[in-house]
């Protein structure tokens, strides 16, 4: 069981997302930097998939009211247990009343709490992320509140030894692969898009970053018909401003897809602070692949190496 | 991602809607989701030959054309006008007729479910008199009520839960649109015929 002392501007219990049931018009929801909730719970011993906290922009306030094992992984919050520095992707092993602190982040927005069992909330259609804008998942829909107590599930703590990982770089430049409408912009997209440096406004949230750059003007008329839309899609709006859709994206849209971030780095744009630039980079699928499959090849490894200590 | 160019038509929809039933569980792939005349399916990055699912996808549109698909009859109660319909009103101004007639003309419609999208459990239904349609609100509403009956532009639909919302309020069900506790979850699924059933203006 853990106590919220105090939540971070956004928290929200979540794991790797609902899978499935998108032609019903369900979101994905879900962990916005997949990578780091699967690293966390790694370190803690749990499934890749199992619940945790995301906590957009500590600070933050958590009493942890059972022995366990946390890790907390992501953004770089100066966490500290009790006063004792909790280094940033590493295993630690915490008592019942122990008190964890995180303050605002040096590096990305979203920081991870990951805690050994997992947390446990009712599996809403396959997952326990939230899901903001349907209002269900995680606990009862709703963002985590001061004074919210969380359950977590039964476990055996890993191994009393700290344990740490690399993490993988954060970075401004994402690759992306082109859209079905990306040969109807004047500029060609790949001047538009690619050549442009874009300001994550601070109109992003889980559902979509909104960017400011150069206007993307279509050259093609007339309204789409509705379409499925996914997390990574980049879609220009009329007024030419794109906007990245991310893990709460609703399952179709109507605006014209100028490309889309590749699934490797989606985790690294969910840790971009709005009023930051990034720049778009093209890639192969085939490159896009690769970059999946590392990024494979690097949790599992580091899961070997965890069951190895 | 199939898209059919052409006039948006209902014949190439009932395609898509056995295409995209035929297609959900196969291996490999993640998500099937129908469009207006277009079917995405997003396929698991690491499946061996996805080249193969794209073969297959291919040739089963093919197929669709011989096939006849049963459909779903669903009937939901509804309240027209009152304070469950903020906007009946308007759309008599618009449209010219009186609020009787917009409530005769919308319950005497047979709808179709064209897909579900927005928000869980929506469901985009075509068939709508085209006396009726309205353009959407110049200001969306911030919470429309769960269960709110709603034309937008030439299309009709039932808003599941509270969300933003921008359409036509005419009326609202008690029905439940959406309950992840159910199976199938959404009361509406692409293919169905639906009616309304007019249970008198609410109070």
């Amino acid at each position: 069981m853990i106590s919220i002392l105090k939540p971070a501007v956004q928290t929200t219990v979540q794991d790797l997302g609902r899978h499935g049931f998108r032609h019903l018009g369900v979101g994905a929801a879900g962990a916005m930097d997949r990578l780091s909730l699967m690293i966390g719970n790694y370190l803690v011993g749990n499934a890749q998939g199992a619940a945790g906290l995301e906590l957009c922009m500590p600070p933050a306030r958590i009493r942890l009211d059972v022995d366990c094992a946390i890790a907390v992984t992501g953004a770089d919050c100066s966490a500290r247990l009790d006063h004792s520095p909790v280094t940033v992707g590493r295993r630690v092993v915490a008592e019942a009343g122990q008190t964890l602190d995180l303050s605002a982040a040096r590096s990305g927005i979203r920081a991870y709490l990951c805690i050994s069992g997992g947390i446990d909330v009712p599996q809403v259609l396959g997952s326990r992320s939230t899901d903001l804008q349907a209002g269900m998942g995680g606990l009862d829909g709703r963002l985590i509140r001061r004074g919210d107590v969380l359950q977590t599930l039964p476990s055996t703590i890993p191994s009393r030894a700290p344990a740490a990982v690399l993490l993988p770089q954060m970075g401004s430049s994402i690759r992306v692969m082109p859209g079905p409408e990306s040969d109807g912009f004047a500029p060609d997209w790949r001047d538009g898009l690619l050549k442009a440096s874009w300001k994550v406004t601070n109109q992003s949230n889980r559902m979509g970053y909104r960017l400011q750059g150069p206007a993307l003007v279509r050259r093609a008329t007339g309204e789409l018909r509705s379409h499925a839309v996914f997390p990574g899609v980049i879609q220009v709006p009329p007024g030419g401003a794109p906007i990245v859709l991310m893990a709460d994206a609703q399952a179709t849209g109507g605006y014209p897809r100028i490309a889309s971030v590749i699934a490797a780095d989606q985790w690294r744009l969910a840790q971009i602070a709005p009023g930051t630039s990034i720049q778009f980079e093209l890639c192969t699928r085939a490159q896009a692949l690769l970059a999946l499959t590392k990024q494979h090849d690097y949790l599992q490894q580091m899961q070997r190496s965890l069951r190895a200590d | 991602m199939l898209d059919l160019p052409g006039a948006t038509n209902i014949e190439s929809q009932r395609r898509i809607w056995w295409l995209a039933d035929h297609f959900r569980s196969q291996a490999g792939v993640r998500e099937v989701v129908p469009g207006m005349n277009n079917l995405t399916v997003e396929l698991d990055p690491t499946a061996p030959e996805p080249e193969n699912l794209l073969q297959a996808l291919r040739a089963g549109w093919s197929q669709s054309d011989a096939v006849s698909l049963p459909s779903r009859r669903i009937e939901v109660p509804v309240h027209y006008g009152g304070p469950e319909g903020p906007d009946l009103d308007q759309v008599a101004r618009h449209t010219g007729l009186s609020r009787g007639e917009v409530v005769r003309l919308h319950h005497a419609g047979e709808y179709t479910v064209y897909f579900l999208g927005f928000v869980p459990g929506f469901a985009y239904l075509g068939g709508m008199d085209p006396r009726l349609a309205t353009p959407r609100r110049t200001e969306p509403r911030v919470a429309v009520p769960a269960g709110s009956l709603a034309i937008g532009g030439e299309q009709t639909g039932i808003y599941p839960s509270v969300s933003p919302g921008g359409w036509q309020l005419i009326g609202r069900t008690s029905a439940a649109l959406f309950d992840p506790a159910r199976d199938p979850p959404s009361l509406l699924l692409p293919g169905d015929t639906v009616r309304f059933l007019n249970v008198g203006e609410a109070q």
